[in-house]
């Protein structure tokens, strides 16, 4: 099992770097997938055991001007580690303005993902940073529960609002309630709602528009205005919400009625699903 | 914004009816007298008032006149209810408190009489938030009877003089003895706290003071935990009144300038501590 990749440029690391910040501020632990094309970041609790899920896609070749691996074995040529996301978000902040920035796989008493940092500086000797973060590699028969989740055909999907607005809203119902309603219609109606013993609050957002559905999925044949909705926890939404720094290049949010909200989130070339099971 | 006029057929219906283009003035005015989870509301055609109280012994009057508002209906007077506050305030900042340049949250806001909830519609940017929070049965308030015939000692100061010192108030000292006289040292704060005794003066010639009308010597104690929620007003006002009555009942009065350069009043009426014994003045 061998791990080494290089990243060169400034764009690049920058943006690895919201990658990681952004992954650590939706999961304390998290496991990294790395085969030859791509690089995952994953969450696995169980939908069905009441936990959010996470899979994070980036294709290495975006990212990495060098990346050799060599996998458990020549048939499964991957590897599955599981560490802290803060410590690897925490290791890259040292990364901005760097000049170039190496991860390795190494065995220092303990295994460790050794993220290298050369940093630039006003004399010519270069500085160099390392982290050694310690990880825990996954065994092979483990791997089955970290699959890319499939996605289950919902009710209506919609595009997201602006997410600022969105968080500010959810962050308020916070206050008042633990319990989010999110309903959706396919006329780019989506509906945010809290109720308790106080006070109802609901947030229209109107004219949001619907991604064109595959045949196949429930929405078909489906009557505009009725919506479909989803309870959930209101706290795991804004840890979603929390994390999105950035403006996306595409949101997506989609209702699976009374089972699971599906968000769907592009950042350039790296995209998102993160799902938040129904509350019963 | 169709969703608001459907849901408001016939304004006859409601006894309270106000809208507001931007609500930070009327969130702002809300959070200088935040200190208590309830408040009661009282609207007349003047406009609305708001009172939180604590203790028995502080009360704090928010004043939002009619003309604040863009429009402004009261069916039959006084239109009263007690209502959460801090949920209120968390509604009216559903859209962020501080939104970005350029955007503001309009507010129309209904009430129907006796046992409804209060309606609130919020719009910013065509996002439209609909809340109905329930009212509860009025509480009587407490009369301070603060007369302004009664007054012995009048200062008028601006804020930025007080706010140093009230942000600074040694909190181990249980109270805050406010000194107000004619002659020196005019105007005294002080604090008896653990670490020892702190006295502020206020010469009677400073920049700061606008008015000064002391007209005998009077020194009061304020529980400080009582006066401390008060600093929430200041911040917000550009000048505060302080007064005294022949009881000793102490009245600040903030003047709050909105983002519309409009001016509201906040006032606090707190209620003196103990007699303090003639050696100790």
């Amino acid at each position: 099992m061998k791990f080494r990749a290089k990243i060169a440029d400034a764009a690049c690391l920058n943006h690895f770097t919201r990658v990681s910040s952004m992954v650590a501020k939706l999961a304390k632990t998290c496991t990294v997938r790395i085969s030859p094309r791509q690089l995952n970041f994953i969450l696995a609790d169980k939908v069905a055991s009441g936990g959010v899920s996470m899979w994070c896609e980036l294709e290495q070749e975006n990212f990495f001007s060098e990346f050799q691996m060599e996998g458990v074995s020549a048939e499964n040529n991957e590897i599955y580690l599981e560490l802290t996301s803060e410590n690897l978000s925490r290791a890259l902040k040292t990364a901005q303005n760097a000049r170039a920035l190496k991860i390795k796989l190494t065995n220092k008493h303990f295994p460790c993902l050794t993220v290298s940092i050369e940093l630039l500086s006003v004399s010519s000797s270069s500085r160099v940073v390392t982290h050694d973060i310690p990880i825990k590699v996954i065994p092979r028969k483990l791997w089955k529960d970290l699959q890319e989740p499939v996605v289950p055909d919902s009710d209506v999907s919609i595009y997201l609002p602006v997410l600022k607005t969105v968080k500010s809203v959810v962050e308020r119902m916070k206050n008042i309630s633990n319990h989010l309603i999110v309903e959706a219609n396919l006329n780019g109606d989506l509906n945010l709602k809290i109720e308790s013993e106080l006070v109802c609050v609901t947030t229209h957002f109107k004219d949001l528009g619907n991604p064109p559905s595959a045949s196949a999925d429930a929405s078909h044949g489906r009557d505009p205005e009725q919506m479909a909705e989803v309870h959930v926890d209101i706290r795991k939404l804004l840890q979603f919400l929390a994390g999105q720094q950035s403006t996306p290049t595409k949101a997506v949010c989609r209702i699976v009625g009374d089972k699971v909200l599906h968000l769907d989130v592009l950042h350039e070339d790296v995209s998102l699903q993160y799902f938040i099971p129904a509350l019963s | 914004m169709p969703l608001l006029n459907q849901q408001i057929q016939d304004e006859k219906d409601y006894s309270l009816v106000a809208s507001l283009d931007n609500v930070r003035n009327l969130s702002t005015i809300l959070k200088a007298i935040h200190f208590r989870e309830h408040a009661t509301c009282f609207a007349t055609k003047n406009g609305i008032k708001v009172t939180v109280e604590n203790a028995k012994c502080v009360q704090a009057n928010a004043f939002i006149q009619a003309g604040i508002f863009q429009e402004f209906q009261v069916q039959e007077e006084p239109v009263t209810f007690r209502i959460n506050l801090t949920v209120l305030l968390d509604c009216l900042s559903i859209f962020g408190s501080s939104p970005m340049p350029g955007t503001l949250t309009a507010l129309r806001m209904c009430y129907q009489g006796y046992g409804y909830p209060l309606m609130l519609f919020l719009e910013e940017g065509g996002v439209v938030t609909v809340c109905k929070l329930n009212t509860q049965e009025p509480e009587e308030t407490l009369d301070f009877d603060f007369c302004s015939t009664n007054v012995i000692n009048k200062i008028i100061l601006q804020s930025e003089g007080l706010r140093e010192a009230f942000s600074e108030l040694d909190m181990t000292s249980e109270v805050l003895q406010i000194t107000m006289s004619p002659d020196k040292p005019y105007f005294r704060l002080s604090t008896f706290g653990n670490a020892g005794s702190s006295h502020l003066d206020y010469p009677k010639d400073s920049d700061l003071m606008e008015s000064f009308n002391c007209n005998q010597t009077q020194v009061n104690r304020y529980k400080i935990s009582l006066l401390k929620p008060s600093t929430k007003a200041l911040v917000l006002s550009c000048k505060v009144s302080i007064r005294t009555d022949n009881r000793g009942f102490l009245s600040l009065q903030y003047m709050i300038r909105n983002e519309d350069g409009q001016i509201c009043f906040v006032e606090y009426y707190c209620c003196p501590d103990e007699e303090i014994p003639e050696s100790e003045s």
